[in-house]
């Protein structure tokens, strides 16, 4: 793996950069630590808002500048607010990307936040989350998530609250820009076909400027040991039901944490590298006719969040067959453990899904981010080695530390039907 | 030569070698990853199929890694999964199209999954029925979401039932319902073999040690019975109601799919037509309609025109999400925007953004195993020749405002233009 080379500028930027030369192809990100986790009841969806805003034009470059610079250069560029982070990308033809560092710097400080802008955006924002509902999962997703964090800022959608959307103003948004876009706050990643000190140079003359104080805390209150198995119910028209088993899985930095990420390998066989028709969910679920499929995904997070398994039912099939079925597999691998054929096939899948991951630049330069915003800059780099040294005994220790009733949050989502007025039938 | 030019992949870089059976073996080795991709076709999708069929190839696709001859269901995903491999097959309208991925070391795992899979498949009745039960809840789940249900409207009204393209390379309900193991095997017996089909290998392997994977592969492999390849005929002007509402009760937002007939991909003008919907509703952000739309109105999340563009006459769409009030706003906004495209010749300067646009995006698509099969996988398949990708900037700088208005003037008739809306109540456009 190519070398990393890892600065801090003096007002407290992060820059880690990675020359790989396969294309001439330069990803180019920018990561702050603010995301959903930060926000305050009634600003509920004001770091994704914020992101909206950072597309709508600064002095130098107006609304829509940037659009047409990026796509005339050939690029691609967008963002994506989690609960952790907001990231900024744009991957560029190599001899193409200084557009691209002058406008994160630019924007970093600069941003408008017109008044007439942010009420168009509010509609925009507003039809993403209507969009989002007509998904049934959407409902079920929301209502666990509060059912889970009761005190923790993961409790929230991302999209935040409709609420909330309608009445946060546009000095609530430029306020939280001002407050977590700063250097100190943030990295800027780059990955690609460039000279290391010729980027860092550009860098630190674009960058090196910008006045910051320091990088505000981190906002986080402890989510209380939970007590006891929920559970909670949607209804929702239609005619597929979902069951979703969620238990609490420990923050991405954790050792155990990729303890359980083998042990979703052996069970869902959710390892990015195959579709895994021979995993024990698929085996015992599909298999078997109680569900049309099965997946499981556990998120990589700063504080401790869910590992997920989500399965959608035949037509006929009850969540209460699935979740015996689902018990019963999480039962065996407590009792029985796993097998070292099943290992050897997850770690292989694991070297295969990371093979795979190199193959483009922004992937790479994504991972970077992730890693810097998890605290690790080396998260992903060792993600691979960490995996393999997990055993048989570490995995069949996670199900039985994690997978247990007092850690469990259990979400069913009921098809109802309805008349053509919305009323139920 | 450039960096960029050297990398593309072109005549010179690529290895194309044809079996006495009528397989087209096209290599390319790209020594900067630790994988390989494979990609492929066969002449055995959709429009083989009769109506009372429809479904039946992509049901066809889904269950020919459920066992062979040789493997049943556990062997064959097991070999596979075990080394971290993926190989999956899809139904089209025109092809069969199926792709995989394995580390470089297990090609010929990948390329002998595939060949087994594709000549020796039984069916087993068990296997058929589950996944007969999959896309049943799949449909079913569809009949539930607003993008689907527009864009299914909009199909259905634009092409008329005589046409392939009236119906979902999925099915529906009933078809899929009515489908026997045995057309599931005569289909097989008809229309998979070797005549026609591409074959697309890329990522660290040697040219030559990969052409002999695949020539040991399917070499041997011989169907007389396989039919002429089907075209999709142009679709007579749709008659039906060019404004189809459906409703879809609980839900808060509506999707809008408004379609036409657009431009095959071998016809003269594709290119002019590209480079005019990504005016209208691509570049910079969605294009005309996305400035209009979202960004002035703030009327949706997403509003954006694609260009179908695949072997037969694919249909030209725009699609936006909107909140049910704002229905004939959105809609009036685009037609706007279509009148003035077809009224008025873009500006140079706007030509040139665009133009820039395409050529620009080429190292992009160019640089993973994937985007390097995909691109080689449509040199052939549309017959455009190896140097397509060679002469492309060429080729889009050739092209003037003018051609863009012809273009533009040639398909985008707004009289004939099927607007679809999906949503809470049955508000007709």
């Amino acid at each position: 793996m190519p070398p990393l080379t890892r600065t801090q500028l003096p007002n407290g930027l992060t820059v880690l950069l990675r020359e790989v030369h396969s294309a001439p192809v330069i990803s180019w990100w920018l990561a702050y630590r603010v995301g959903s986790r930060n926000e305050p009841t009634g600003k509920t969806g004001i770091s994704h808002w914020v992101e909206h805003m950072m597309f709508k034009g600064t002095a130098r470059f107006p609304a829509g500048a940037l659009d047409r610079e990026i796509d005339r250069a050939g690029g691609q560029w967008n963002a994506f607010t989690s609960m952790d982070a907001t990231k900024y990308f744009e991957t560029l033809p190599a001899n193409k990307i200084d557009i691209a560092l002058e406008a994160e710097a630019d924007r970093m400080t600069q941003a408008l936040f017109d008044a007439d802008e942010t009420e168009s955006e509010r509609t925009v924002i507003i039809s993403e989350r209507q969009g989002a509902e007509n998904q049934p999962t959407f409902w079920l997703q929301e209502e666990l998530r509060g059912a889970a964090f009761r005190v923790h800022g993961y409790h929230h959608e991302i999209i935040g609250d409709e609420t909330d959307l309608r009445t946060m103003t546009r000095d609530d948004l430029y306020g939280h820009y001002r407050r977590h876009y700063q250097p100190a706050n943030a990295a800027a990643i780059a990955v690609g076909a460039f000279d290391t000190e010729e980027m860092l140079a550009k860098i630190k003359e674009l960058f090196g400027s910008i006045e910051g104080g320091a990088a505000p805390d981190l906002f986080s209150r402890t989510e209380p040991e939970q007590q006891g198995e929920r559970r909670v119910t949607v209804e929702r028209p239609g005619n597929t039901a979902f069951l979703e088993l969620c238990h609490r899985a420990p923050a991405a930095t954790h050792e155990d944490w990729f303890k359980l990420r083998l042990l979703d390998a052996i069970l869902s066989g959710s390892s990015g590298a195959s579709d895994n028709k021979t995993s024990r969910l698929y085996q015992a679920l599909v298999k078997t006719e109680i569900a049309a499929g099965v997946g499981a995904w556990m998120t990589p997070t700063v504080d401790p969040y869910l590992y997920s398994i989500i399965v959608t039912l035949r037509d006929g099939r009850s969540p209460a067959e699935a979740e015996a079925a689902l018990l019963k597999e999480i039962a065996r691998l407590q009792s029985h453990g796993v097998s070292e054929a099943e290992l050897n096939k997850a770690r292989k899948q694991t070297r295969a899904a990371f093979a795979y991951s190199r193959e483009s630049v922004t992937e790479q330069a994504y991972g970077l981010a992730q890693s810097f915003i998890l605290g690790d800059v080396h998260w992903f780099d060792k993600f691979s080695e960490r995996l393999m040294r997990v055993t048989a005994a570490d995995v069949q220790e996670a199900a039985a530390r994690y997978l247990v009733p007092k850690r469990r949050i259990v979400g069913i989502l009921n098809p109802i039907a309805q008349d053509e007025e919305g009323a139920p039938a | 030569m450039s960096e960029i030019q050297a990398s593309i992949p072109n005549a010179g870089n690529i290895t194309r070698a044809e079996l006495d059976n009528g397989v087209t073996l096209l290599v390319y080795e790209n020594p900067a990853v630790l994988s390989v991709n494979v990609m492929g076709s066969l002449q055995a999708g959709g429009i083989y199929e009769t109506p009372r069929q429809s479904g039946l190839a992509s049901l066809v696709a889904g269950a020919l890694m459920t066992g062979t001859i040789d493997q049943d269901f556990d062997a064959i995903h097991g070999a596979l999964e075990d080394a971290g491999a993926d190989l999956g097959f899809r139904g089209h309208m025109h092809k069969l199209g199926f792709s995989g991925k394995a580390l470089a070391e297990d090609l010929g795992l990948l390329l002998e999954g595939a060949s087994d899979c594709l000549r020796n498949p039984i069916f087993p009745a068990e296997h058929v029925e589950r996944l007969r039960g999959e896309r049943l809840t799949w449909l079913q789940y569809s009949n539930f979401d607003t993008r689907y249900r527009a864009a299914k409207a909009m199909r259905e009204a634009l092409y008329p039932e005589t046409h392939p393209y009236h119906y979902g390379t999925y099915g529906d309900e009933a078809s899929i319902a009515d489908i026997a193991l045995d057309d599931l095997k005569n289909f097989h017996a008809e229309h998979f073999g070797p005549a026609g089909m591409i074959l697309v290998i890329v990522g660290a392997v040697d040219a030559a040690d990969a052409i002999g994977l695949a020539a040991d592969a399917f070499g041997d492999w011989l169907n007389p019975e396989q039919p002429a390849i089907r075209q999709a005929h142009e679709p007579e002007q749709a008659t039906a109601d060019l404004r189809p509402s459906v409703s879809v009760p609980g839900k808060t937002q509506s999707d809008i799919s408004m379609g036409i007939v657009g431009p095959a991909r071998k016809a003269g003008d594709y290119l002019a037509a590209q480079l005019a919907n990504s005016v209208l509703g691509e570049f910079g952000m969605m294009g005309r309609i996305g400035k209009s739309v979202r960004e002035e109105k703030g009327l949706a999340y997403y509003a954006y025109s694609r260009l179908g563009g695949g072997h037969g006459p694919d249909p030209w769409t725009i699609s936006a999400g909107v909140n049910p009030e704002n229905v004939e706003l959105a809609i009036a906004s685009i037609m706007e925007e279509i009148e003035r495209l077809t009224t008025e010749a873009v500006t140079v300067e706007d030509l040139a953004d665009n133009q820039s646009y395409f050529t620009g995006r080429m190292p992009l698509r160019l640089e993973s195993n994937e985007g390097i099969a995909s691109n080689i996988h449509s040199m052939e398949s549309f017959n455009l020749g190896l140097d397509y990708l060679a002469n492309y900037d060429d080729m889009i700088y050739r092209i003037t405002t003018a051609d863009l208005l012809r273009a533009a003037r040639n398909y985008l008739r707004p009289e004939r233009m099927v607007v679809a809306v999906a949503g809470p109540e049955a508000s007709t456009p």
